[in-house]
């Protein structure tokens, strides 16, 4: 048992470290005022191995693993949340599922340039009556000889805006529950009938993409199902598990993230004629979030640590990402209320962090349907 | 085309600061990084090797804790790795670095050598040349663009107040400014590769036959540091407060009379 | 027996330059501890005639290499006629400027002869007892301040930074010999060929070069804050610079910007405008000869380094003082 990393991890550590300080930072505040991601800064995490980090060198990946894409997405996360998420569900949910379950050829012809980031890929589940509770999903996939002809509308589909990929459920059989009746199908952007709506407004992660995508008559070619008709429920079940490693890793990024910035407001601010943090009161409270964000990268570790084993880390994924967005919103709201008037101020990050914590306490699984999943593994019943 | 990159690992001195109370510089927990202009010579080499072909070789003389500088190297793109590292070397001025260094570099064998015009922490600039006088090839020192062109380097060599375009043939030796090149940053799955690959150790042994030990370390360098200390703080100047704006300038104005500066 | 102080003079363009009087001054100095005496090495192509000046500032002999590859400064003939001088020579100490130029063939030199040679001096003495040259330059950007001997090689040779010593008196009556030396260089000493000379195409704003800095920092609070300061310097006939804030926020351009990562500048005057003075920006202008902060914060570092400081808001201040230093040049004239 060793809690440092190796000589290798912490390299990348002061890759994506550096890489956040000098190429995200400056664009960060903008990008959520504009909401717009900055596809320029996009191309930078393709040409640095961003986008790839733990798949094969065989399909154009980084050779790396789970542990080097967590460091990365709190380092990117510390910085800005909006880049994370959109790592995330190119990495952990579009890539994950074409890696675990698609065919050779799908892996040559539709992995390889997600990981070799010449293009982004996203995520189609969540509709608009089926959120948590996948049986009101209505996107359905009808045989019409070689193909599949796919209609329905999905939500909150991340990177949506800029992707070229789309990993996309539907069901094929209604006469069964949908966890039954779903099937995941690889879809290109670009084929006729799928329409890209507007970008949803939000509270947080304002840079991410996130918009309706609605599917009318597309026509996919059965060679584009991933895994096995009607199997597609556990894929994007066993995705959301490696994506909840990921958010874990994000909400730890923007805990840390406020913490430093309210430190550092610490350090300057005087008051009652003492920098404010010479009160005990304010290192308490400091000791007290930095302990509590130390055991949630720990968690976030242990779950990254036994993917790469090929364990089971269903639970730990949940538990460190049910804990880890519990932090992320108490950090942050913390770091708003020390700085006071000014860290309400939109000059500085901290208030842009409690908007985008929150969400981590609700994609990919909320901290309900966490809960689910914890309880459900100590077999309580 | 075998181009070798000489590299030299130094504390972040944008991180470097003074303890107060023993003035003495505090270096624990800083960070070291490859020097700047070292860097953006390994980035011009990596073009060049982008452009024509070749290799790049990345040497660097240090403790082994500068191993982590030559795997940022590699993770950036270098083709290979040499660490000049013994007890020997230990306290070598510049004469003698240059004397280790041109040994390792006729070892190693080379077409073009580039290192960085001066270390962050030294200061001298004086590596460089020196190490091309060793080798007896043409230096171009201060180079702020670097072109090959057939068996000739064609170099913009930067001074206060003009610059020379120059052509010099191969080999030879070219130091970086800084703004020679942006670097790149090391790719994710290359510093995988990196630490797959292995750094070749250059100690006194190997270079034994080339090397005299009477001009390397602490006792072969012609130069010794005799004492070193931080600048003295100088008196304390007059701080004045709750002074109007018309006061203000006028105590400024005073200052500026005496002390005619206008 | 090694012998006398060589100054190696730096030409440009047929113009000696400043840094070689300056090192003329300090070797006068040296040379009285030692009781020898000042030599100036003149390099150049039709460059003779201008040793003289070189005896007016104090050098009591010149030794003149004049020859067609040394129009144009290229390390290699300027590395064979140094090292050609010294051999024949032997000088005790050599000086070189410590701008691009000596920092180019300096080392070489010291590199074929073998000896120490030590970068960018901003202080020379002579050790009382030794006789040895005591140099002293800075470190780690000048946060750290080393002194480095010579003890076993001749000639102890050192570069020394431009600006820094003071320049000497010019007497016109001073007498000097002229000695014409044949280092036996030829044209094939050439290994580089100069296929441009390119002079300094626009006139970068060097603020290293400025005798008065007006700088602003954070609390300029944006790009049009600038202007004010932009004022007080024309007015006073120096550059605007900046902290790296100013840089970082795009409010001015890199070229003007003081510290660690910036310039080291060491004008006669440095007018700090809301800048608290972080350590990188100190250590870029903490040896500037008088320092005025105007910063709301008394409590901020740079009041503390400054001579003068001024707790208010320069936003009043700057303006006010433009109008002032004007009036008082108007007064000064009529005078």
């Amino acid at each position: 048992m060793d809690f440092k990393l190796d000589k290798v991890h912490q390299l990348q550590q002061q890759l994506f470290r550096t890489f956040a300080e000098t190429e995200i930072k400056p664009l960060a505040k903008d990008m959520d005022e504009t909401e717009k991601y900055d596809l320029n800064l996009l191309k930078k995490l393709q040409k640095y191995g961003f986008l790839g980090i733990p798949y094969a060198k065989e399909y154009g990946g980084c050779g790396s693993d789970t542990l080097a894409y967590t460091l990365c997405m709190e380092e990117v996360s510390k910085i800005d949340a909006s880049t994370g998420i959109t790592i995330s569900v190119h990495t952990s949910l579009a890539c994950s599922c074409l890696n675990n379950f698609g065919t050779e050829e799908q892996k040559q012809k539709f992995l390889r340039p997600l990981v070799d980031g010449s293009k982004i890929g996203c995520f189609g589940l969540t509709e608009p009556g089926a959120g948590s509770d996948v049986q009101g999903a209505q996107t359905v996939a009808v045989e019409d000889g070689d193909d599949y002809v796919i209609t329905g509308s999905k939500i909150f589909t991340t990177n949506s805006g800029f992707a070229d990929t789309i990993i996309l459920f539907a069901l094929t059989d209604r006469t069964v529950p949908a966890a039954k009746g779903l099937t995941a199908f690889i879809v290109d952007r670009n084929m006729p009938g799928v329409e890209v709506g507007d970008n949803i407004q939000r509270m947080g992660i304002r840079a991410a993409s996130n918009c309706i995508v609605s599917y009318d008559n597309v026509r996919v070619p059965k060679s584009r199902i991933l895994g096995q008709l009607n199997k597609g429920f556990k894929i994007a079940m066993g995705a959301l598990d490696c994506g909840r490693i990921g958010i874990a890793a994000q909400s730890v990024g923007i805990a840390q993230g406020a913490l430093n910035e309210a430190i550092k407001y610490a350090k300057e601010r005087k008051q009652f004629g003492k920098k404010i943090v010479a009160f005990q009161n304010t290192q308490f409270n400091i000791a007290d979030l930095q302990t509590k964000i130390d055991a949630a990268r720990l968690m976030t570790w242990r779950a990254a640590i036994a993917e790469d084993n090929h364990e089971r880390f269903s639970p730990l994924a949940a538990m460190a990402k049910l804990f880890a967005s519990d932090v992320a919103n108490q950090v942050t709201r913390y770091a708003v209320q020390m700085m006071g008037g000014y860290g309400y101020c939109r000059e500085y990050p901290v208030e842009r962090m409690m908007r985008d914590a929150k969400i981590t306490e609700i994609y990919e699984g909320t901290s309900e349907v966490m809960k689910i999943v914890i309880a459900g593994s100590m077999k309580l019943k | 085309m075998k181009i070798v990159v000489c590299i030299k690992q130094v504390p972040d001195t944008a991180e470097v600061k003074l303890d107060p109370k023993t003035n003495t510089l505090i270096r624990d927990g800083v960070p070291s990084i490859i020097n700047h202009d070292d860097k953006a010579g390994l980035e011009t080499a990596l073009r060049i090797r982008e452009e024509k072909g070749g290799t790049v070789t990345v040497v660097c003389m240090g403790p082994p804790q500068a191993d982590v500088a030559l795997r940022e190297a590699l993770a950036m793109g270098a083709d290979e790795a040499y660490l000049l590292s013994a007890r020997e070397f230990g306290g070598s001025d510049t004469y003698a670095t240059a004397t280790i260094i041109a040994a390792a570099l006729k070892k190693i064998g080379f077409d073009l050598v580039i290192t960085g015009r001066q270390a962050i922490d030294g200061d001298t600039a004086q590596v460089g040349p020196q190490i091309a006088e060793q080798l007896g090839v043409p230096q171009v020192t201060y180079a702020e663009s670097v072109k090959v062109d057939g068996d000739s380097v064609i170099v913009k060599r930067q001074f206060e107040d003009r610059a020379h375009v120059l052509r010099v043939k191969l080999p030879c030796l070219i130091t970086a400014l800084t703004e020679l090149a942006e670097p790149r940053y090391m790719n994710v799955g290359g510093i995988v590769d990196a630490y797959a690959k292995q750094v070749k150790i250059i100690d006194f042994e190997s270079l034994r036959n080339s090397l005299n030990p009477d001009w390397i370390g602490i006792k072969g360098s012609p130069t010794n540091v005799v004492q070193s200390f931080t600048k003295q703080a100088k008196a304390a100047g007059t701080v004045m407060k709750d002074l109007t704006a018309d006061q203000a300038v006028a105590a400024i104005m005073d200052k500026l009379i005496a002390r005619h500066l206008i | 027996m090694n012998k006398d102080i060589f100054v190696i003079v730096e030409q440009r363009a047929g113009h000696i330059q400043k840094v070689s009087y300056e090192l003329i001054g300090e070797a006068t100095k040296l040379a009285a501890d030692l009781g020898e005496k000042v030599v100036a090495v003149l390099l150049g192509s039709n460059i003779a005639s201008q040793a003289q000046a070189l005896i007016n500032y104090g050098a009591a002999k010149v030794l003149v290499v004049d020859n067609p590859v040394l129009e144009h400064y290229t390390t290699e003939p300027y590395a064979k006629a140094i090292y050609y001088i010294i051999k024949k020579f032997s000088p005790n100490i050599v000086l070189y400027g410590a701008s691009s130029i000596g920092r180019d063939v300096a080392p070489r030199v010291a590199g074929r002869v073998h000896t120490g040679l030590t970068a960018d001096c901003t202080g020379l003495a002579i050790d009382p007892e030794t006789k040895l040259l005591m140099m002293t330059r800075p470190a780690f950007g000048g946060n750290i301040m080393a002194t480095i001997v010579c003890r076993n090689y001749r000639p102890q040779m050192a570069t020394v930074r431009p600006g820094v010593m003071a320049m000497p008196v010019k007497t016109i009556s001073n007498k000097g010999e002229i000695i014409n030396v044949d280092a036996g260089l030829s044209m094939a000493d050439m290994n580089v060929e100069i296929m441009e000379v390119v002079e300094s195409e626009q006139k970068v704003v060097d603020i290293t070069e400025a005798k008065i800095l007006v700088s602003g920092g954070r609390g300029v609070g944006g790009a049009e804050g600038y202007e004010p300061l932009r004022e007080l310097a024309e007015e006073l006939g120096g550059e605007v610079s900046s902290s790296r804030i100013g840089v970082d926020s795009g409010w001015i351009e890199k070229s003007r910007q003081v510290g660690q990562t910036g310039k080291t500048v060491r004008p006669n005057l440095y007018i700090a405008c809301g800048i608290s003075g972080a350590i990188q920006h100190l250590a870029g202008m903490e040896d500037s000869e008088f320092i005025i902060a105007i910063n709301k914060d008394e409590t901020c570092p740079m009041m503390k380094l400054a001579d003068l400081g001024i707790v208010g808001d320069l936003k009043k201040i700057v303006p006010k003082l433009t109008k002032a230093i004007d009036v008082y040049r108007a007064a000064q004239k009529e005078l």
